[in-house]
């Protein structure tokens, strides 16, 4: 119990990840849906980093470098359309995004 | 002597691919010129193998390139220049040359002028690599190429009914017989091994007598078809819906000789089997009665000269089935000049007359007609054998085989037909060329053909007419070098004076009844009524024995309905609704889950995390299942799985 | 024990803000909460010896992007409450605990773990910043160059899609329509 193992630090980061995960499916305002996707891949992170730390190899801490450099990337690029997109429907609602239909 | 063998093979490819340049754009002369030069250029580079043949030179023998090696099988595009062949490549250039330049002006006013010479061009090239390749393979590529030509030349004006309907007949009646030739190619393979020439027929020595039998068959199925043999001869009097030039080249002088030319080449398979020879001479007798009294009563100048060639194909056969294979080919050739002759110079009659064949309605054409008239009587008296033109020579030697050889009803029934072809010849003469003008009063202005095409055509008659006399014994002498050197003499001379005289009188006797007939100044043109077209045997003969209406009614039929049935029961109501069923089920799927794309991002992302769910739970399931195969297979073999 | 009380302390602090940013309704909050759990999480990689990890996830998420979200919030009309789908929220919540559970499950499952080696195994006696250093600038080199390209291209395509006329091209115009422009810009 009062040994951290890597088992510890996975469990924690499923967990961060099913919350994510609900806040995935449950907003509908897409800039909270965006919110959820932060916590998606920082629960990954922590894995990442975990794994590097018990296995001694660096490669955990690179994928989660180059996970963070992405992540700032989505939010440059979505920030950027989800502000297109209020300017012309002035919301951003996910449920009135529907073009796609079938 | 090999440049001259490949200048000889690929000319005519050149010039058929140089005119099919042309073949979308409109009538050009030089589309015609050119390949006819080609073909001249091949002309004498085959004679320049004559020649070289001829003086005792080599047999030129050249392997180009391997076509095919797989195992045992090994193919090579392999070209030999014998005795054979050489006559055969001297008889196909010489009429193609002359077919070429005559055709610059029969077609003069044609739409598809390119095209036809393409076509005409492809189909030398095909009976060149027939007649020169060394092996049985090669053969049957050249053998299908001119199958190819054929069926574009006759149908060659497609917007008529008529020719299309004829030149599938003729390509369908030739698959059924190539098919046979297949067998008997694929039968020479599986007993010798090879398929060439030298090496098949050295193993067949060993073979017994039962295969060679087959083989010997087979093949002479193919032959059948190529040669317009009974039962599969209505195709060539069909053919004749193709431009004339095609009828003289193709249905007349080389292509239908292919046949008789396969028989010739497979002379040492042939003399293993004396008992399908035998066969064979008779098929070859009957068809030429069979053929000739067919064209007795014929009103189609073009029919009943395909009749006629029809006749002289069964004559070749008879002398090949009795082992004349020289006295074949000879007559082969003969045949090859003037039946060409005597197309060509229908030709020129039915360009006169506006493509009207029906000879009744002629009549006295000769004074506008000259020259087009002394080459047709004089073909159609080498044709009857009258000495000294080619046909005696040849067509009286078929006669004497047979007599020799004591096959006495073969000659009793090649005897008759010389008769009855001497009286369907001049019969067209006459009816054509003299007697009353009939034709005026139906309206036709006839005028004589290009100067060029009657001196293109004077070759053809000028070896008609010395073909026999000049050519037979150094052609003997030649050609036996390959052949089976057989020469038949009748024993006492007072037989053979007999004979001759005999036969001489009996043809001179049925052309003057022939003009008698059909001089008279009461020729009429036929209108159904006069007694003698109600006479039984007159029906049969016009209705060519009924086969075509037997084919149509009994296999024709029968098989439309059959393919009827099929169609409907078959095809549409399994395969289509095998297929339309599958269709239908996609649709109806995608119908009912399109629901799915509500276009809602978020109804999107729960299925993704259900799929995603229900993969990690296959990943659990199959984690477990490994873990515990050994207690999974106890408890399956238990349940006795 | 101290790692311990450190590692319990602050997975449920980062729990639970990041279950305020799911689930609360108002964007600020949502917001607040994002940042301290972002913060939170770095604690993490500090305990785990990845002291660089950490102080880029400091650096960027709390600072970058946190900023940008901030900035962008200003577009947006966020005073109001955010409305809530009306879901089947026991269809949520079983879908994320499942796979959770399936997901705990594998991990609890007997890893095969005899046969893993390092690929790039840390050095001794070196700081992990140097450590990363090494290895981001030999064996990460062209994905490292690819990231920075990937960067300045959502740069310029924030700055594209963001930006106010950015949609119109200044090369595609002719002399007349630019002036046209500047004087609407002075007027």
């Amino acid at each position: 119990m009062m040994e951290i193992g890597l088992n510890h630090y996975l469990v924690l980061s499923t967990i961060l990840f099913a919350i994510g995960l609900i806040g995935v499916m449950k907003r509908r305002n897409l800039l909270l849906l965006f919110f959820a996707t932060e916590i998606l891949l920082n629960s990954v992170n922590i894995a990442f980093a975990a794994i590097s730390h018990y296995y001694g190899d660096l490669t955990g801490q690179m994928f989660a470098f180059f996970v963070i450099a992405i992540a700032a990337s989505e939010v440059a690029v979505g920030l950027g359309l989800l502000i297109v997109w209020h300017k012309r429907h002035s919301n951003i609602d996910l449920d009135t995004m529907s073009t796609m239909k079938g | 002597m090999e440049i001259y063998l490949y200048v000889a093979l690929f000319a005519p490819l050149v010039g058929s691919l140089f005119a099919a340049l042309f073949g979308a754009s409109p009538r050009t002369k030089i589309a015609g010129i050119v390949p006819s030069l080609l073909l001249g250029v091949s002309f004498i580079a085959s004679s320049v193998l004559l020649k070289h043949i001829v003086s005792g030179g080599d047999i030129v023998h050249v392997e180009m390139m391997t076509w095919m090696a797989t195992g045992d099988l090994y193919i090579p595009f392999g070209f030999v220049v014998d005795q054979i062949s050489v006559t055969m490549m001297m008889v196909v250039t010489l009429v193609s040359t002359i077919v070429h330049v005559y055709a610059i002006g029969y077609m003069d006013h044609d739409k598809g002028f390119n095209r036809f010479f393409s076509y005409l061009s492809a189909f030398v090239f095909s009976m060149m690599i027939l007649v020169m390749s060394d092996n049985f393979a090669g053969l049957f590529i050249g053998w299908e190429g001119v199958g190819l030509c054929s069926w574009l030349l006759i149908g060659f004006w497609y917007h008529k009914e008529s020719a299309t309907w004829a030149a599938n007949e003729a390509f369908i009646m030739n698959r059924i017989a190539d098919l046979g030739m297949l067998i008997g190619i694929f039968l020479v393979f599986w007993n010798t091994g090879t398929l060439q020439y030298d090496g098949a027929f050295a193993a067949m020595q060993n073979l017994d007598q039962e295969t060679l039998t087959w083989i010997g068959i087979f093949l002479f199925i193919g032959a059948m078809g190529k040669s317009a043999q009974f039962p599969l001869h209505t195709w060539l009097a069909d053919a004749m819906e193709g431009p004339t030039p095609v009828s003289a080249l193709i249905h007349a002088a080389t292509m239908v000789t292919a046949g008789v030319y396969l028989v010739v080449r497979s002379n040492e398979l042939y003399a293993l089997i004396p008992h399908v020879g035998l066969f064979i001479a008779s098929l070859g007798a009957f068809v030429a009665i069979f053929a000739a009294s067919m064209a007795l009563v014929n009103r189609d100048i073009k029919r009943v000269i395909a009749y006629s060639t029809l006749s002289q194909l069964g004559y070749m056969f008879a002398a090949a089935g009795l082992g004349a294979y020289w006295v074949a080919l000879f007559h082969l050739m003969a045949h090859a000049f003037f039946k060409a002759l005597l197309f060509l110079g229908a030709g020129n009659v039915m360009h006169a007359m506006n493509s009207e064949l029906d000879p009744f309605k002629m009549g006295g054409l000769g004074k506008t007609m000259k020259v087009s008239m002394i080459m047709m009587t004089l073909a159609s008296v080498a044709l009857a054998g009258i000495f000294p033109l080619a046909g005696f020579f040849s067509k009286d030697l078929i006669l004497e085989v047979a007599f020799v050889d004591h096959h006495f009803i073969i000659y009793t029934v090649l005897l008759l037909t010389a008769g009855l072809t001497a009286f369907y010849s001049f019969r067209i003469i006459a009816l054509i060329f003299h007697g009353e003008d009939r034709h005026t009063a139906l309206g036709f202005h006839p005028h004589e053909a290009y100067k060029f095409m009657l001196v293109a055509m004077s070759p053809l008659l000028i070896l008609a007419i010395i073909a026999g006399f000049t050519m037979k014994m150094p052609y003997f002498e030649m050609v036996t070098q390959l052949l089976p050197a057989t020469e038949y003499h009748v024993h006492s001379a007072t037989t053979y004076w007999i004979m001759t005289i005999g036969t001489q009188l009996f043809v001179i006797l049925a052309i003057f009844f022939a003009y008698r007939k059909y001089m008279s100044k009461d020729i009429r043109v036929p209108d159904g009524t006069s007694r003698m077209e109600n006479n039984f045997f007159y029906k049969l003969l016009i209705n060519q024995y009924y086969i075509p209406h037997f084919y149509e009614e009994y296999l024709v039929k029968p098989y439309r309905e059959l393919s009827t049935i099929f169609f409907k029961q078959i095809d549409q109501k399994i395969v289509d609704a095998t297929v339309d069923g599958i269709a239908n089920v996609l649709l109806a799927t995608g119908e009912s889950t399109r629901v799915v794309q509500s276009g809602n991002l978020s109804t999107m992302l729960k299925w993704m995390v259900a799929g995603m769910v229900a993969l990690l739970s296959l990943a659990v399931v199959f984690g477990l299942a490994v873990k515990y195969l050994d207690e999974i297979q106890a408890i399956l073999s238990g349940l006795g799985v | 024990m101290f790692e311990a009380i450190a590692f319990y302390l602050f997975a449920f602090l980062t729990a639970l803000m990041f279950f305020i940013t799911v689930t609360t309704s108002q964007a600020l909050h949502a917001l607040t909460a994002l940042a301290a759990g972002m913060i939170f999480i770095s604690a993490f990689f500090f305990i785990l010896g990845a002291d660089f990890l950490g102080a880029v996830q400091i650096v960027v998420y709390s600072g970058a992007v946190m900023a940008l979200y901030a900035f962008g919030m200003m577009f947006f009309d966020t005073t109001r409450d955010v409305k809530e789908k009306q879901g089947n929220k026991y269809i949520i919540a079983g879908l994320s605990i499942v796979s959770a559970i399936l997901v705990v499950l594998i991990f609890a499952a007997p890893m095969v773990t005899d046969n893993i080696t390092a690929l790039y195994p840390m050095t001794e006696g070196v700081g992990n910043t140097q450590d990363v250093g090494m290895v981001l600038f030999t064996k990460y080199l062209v994905p490292f160059e690819v990231a920075a390209v990937m960067l300045l291209v959502a740069m310029v395509a924030g700055i594209v899609l963001a930006g106010k006329k950015m949609d119109a091209s200044l090369t595609e115009m002719s002399e007349a329509e630019i002036e046209e422009i500047n004087t609407r810009e002075l007027s």
